[in-house]
């Protein structure tokens, strides 16, 4: 066999590559490519003076800042239970661990709508607490601290379903080590676990910031849509699109759409740095 | 803890008695305990609001509004339209996965950056630009109606949404398992004088069964409770393109808890009944990879 041509069996024939490649880049294009380019389009249309008027007028920045806000509490606490829940689950063995990460993943094949829906049960009007919190004065739906719980509901498994399996691939040797040569457990975790599972933590990070940003179904139903109050940027961009005002919720929707390109660059830039992290469906 | 380690055996420590292996690695105590504590605060309580809450009706007034008329038809709109975008996902995002992992071309990286796309685009944003695309006025809209096709505001653009929304399902779960595959066992099979054809049936395909599977499924479970992409293409006319999901925003701005629950209810019933078909895929995949 040696002397002779090498066999290159997993080559495709010329037509085959073609065909496969052209159905690709035409898909992509129709189904991806397309819609991105409408939304800076209809945006644009005017040209940009009205379009950044849309971004700069009151609305619109109290939406950006709402957005901003919830995010900023959604990703840090979904990330500090990430790394709990993957110390407990990577580092440790007990029974039922699986059921544990299924659970976990359980807002994944949830609605959203049925996200939105389960705080309204326990906090609203009619809700297990809606009495309570009346007679207290405490506003929960339709306000700021509903559309924080729909978040993190909707973005609680990103930052561990990405922690758990690099974890366990990396092992607890050097965890093992470390603590055998006298180092706290919290002293472990820093030194040792955290420079380990930085990437992962970024990367898990970056996709539960998108998600938290930009979700729409669950908080629309808990956030009563007052404008300028408790309306993200997604509901605002909603908001606009219903009132026929195109170039607002376009012009809004870009920013948006920059959001998700950031995201996806940073993405491919630690797939880059490294490759172990990452490439899964979510 | 300075002390601890002195205290504890490292090495094969034994299975324990209880639930719990011991382990010489610390924290296992209080991370836990916050995992078991936020999981039931942020996730399992309020879900078991939904249950609670639909069983406060009576069996007659549950079963009359989680299957009324509308409410069938919109279950079922949900599913055959998540089916079909499944499917075209399943073809397309083979093929997506294939080019990826076996050819080299220029954009490659853009291209594989893009295929998530769908995962980082707010629904809402992509819900009102595939509105204006598709709408008879739109750029492929006008196309597709010169061919008799109404896609915007008819259950033809909840397919659409559906299948944008679920783009990174199968090339994600697929790609792996076709990275792994590679080169030698397709050598071994073509070294024995199998056909190209041959290889691809008999050996390729069982290969990445599972793997595609999973993603199907997971496109699948995804579509069914889709909200934002959807709303905006659908033109939401009961009994004809009102989906599941919207259907409960209904109950619930006409303050009828009751029914959104009885809805939610059947909704989560379907969804972790995907989440059975999905994790027994996945387990076939682990099993097959080991293989």
């Amino acid at each position: 066999m040696s002397g002779q041509t090498p066999i290159r069996p997993n080559q495709d024939p010329g037509w085959l590559r073609t065909l496969i490649l052209s159905t690709v880049v035409l898909f992509m294009s129709v189904m991806v490519g397309l819609p991105l380019i409408t939304v800076f389009a209809v945006g644009l249309s005017k040209g940009l003076g009205p379009a950044m008027e849309a971004i700069r007028e009151h609305d619109a920045l109290a939406a950006v800042g709402l957005t901003l806000f919830i995010a900023a509490i959604a990703v840090p606490f979904n990330a500090v239970f990430g790394v709990c829940a993957s110390w407990a689950i990577a580092k440790h063995s007990f029974r039922g661990k699986s059921f544990l990460v299924s659970l976990i993943d359980l807002p994944f094949s949830v609605s959203p709508v049925v996200a939105g829906l389960v705080y309204v049960l326990v906090f609203g009007l009619q809700g297990w607490f809606g009495p309570w919190l009346i007679d207290h004065n405490i506003k929960i739906i339709f306000a700021v601290p509903g559309i924080v719980l729909a978040t993190v509901f909707v973005t609680f498994p990103f930052v561990a379903r990405e922690l758990i399996p690099l974890m366990e691939a990396q092992g607890s040797d050097e965890e093992e080590a470390a603590v055998s040569m006298g180092a706290s457990g919290l002293a472990t975790f820093l030194r040792v676990t955290a420079p380990n599972i930085r990437w992962g933590l970024i990367y898990g990070v970056l996709l539960c910031n998108a998600r938290a940003m930009g979700e729409f179904g669950a908080v629309s139903v808990v956030s009563g849509h007052i404008r300028g109050q408790t309306t993200t940027m997604p509901l605002h961009v909603e908001i606009l699109y219903n009132e026929y005002d195109f170039v607002g919720a376009f012009a809004v929707a870009g920013l948006l759409c920059l959001m998700a390109l950031a995201t996806l660059a940073l993405k491919t830039l630690v797939e880059i740095a490294r490759p172990e992290v990452g490439g899964h469906a979510v | 803890m300075a002390g601890f380690a002195s205290t504890r055996p490292l090495g094969r420590v034994k299975r324990g008695e209880g639930w719990l292996r011991r382990s010489a690695i610390p924290g296992f105590g209080l991370t836990f305990g916050v995992t078991a504590t936020v999981l039931s605060l942020v996730v399992l309580i309020p879900l078991s609001a939904v249950a609670a809450r639909a069983l406060t009706l009576s069996p007659d007034a549950f079963l009359k509004v989680a299957f009324s008329v509308r409410a069938v038809d919109a279950y079922w709109l949900s599913i055959w339209t998540s089916l079909i975008a499944a499917s075209l996902n399943g073809v397309f995002g083979l093929a997506i996965a294939w080019a990826l992992v076996r050819y080299r071309f220029p954009g490659k990286m853009a291209l594989n950056a893009v295929v998530d796309l769908p995962f980082a685009l707010p629904t809402a944003v992509a819900g009102i630009a595939l509105a204006t695309l598709y709408a008879n006025t739109g750029l492929v809209g006008a196309l597709l109606e010169k061919v008799g096709i109404k896609a915007a505001y008819n259950p033809v653009g909840i397919v659409i949404a559906l299948t944008f929304v679920g783009v990174p399902f199968v090339v994600r779960t697929v790609e792996p398992i076709l990275k792994d595959l590679a080169a030698d066992v397709e050598e071994a099979s073509a070294s024995l004088g199998a056909s190209r054809l041959q290889t691809l049936v008999r050996v390729v395909a069982p290969g990445l069964a599972p793997a595609w599977l999973t993603g199907f499924a997971m496109a699948f479970a995804r579509g069914i409770g889709e909200y934002g992409s959807v709303i905006f293409i659908a033109g939401n006319m009961p009994y004809r393109s009102e989906i599941a999901p919207l259907l409960i925003t209904i109950q619930l701005e006409q303050f009828d808890y009751g029914a959104a629950s009885a809805i939610a209810l059947v909704m989560l019933l379907i969804s972790f009944a995907m989440l059975l078909v999905i994790n027994a895929t996945q387990a076939w995949m682990k099993r097959s990879r080991v293989r």
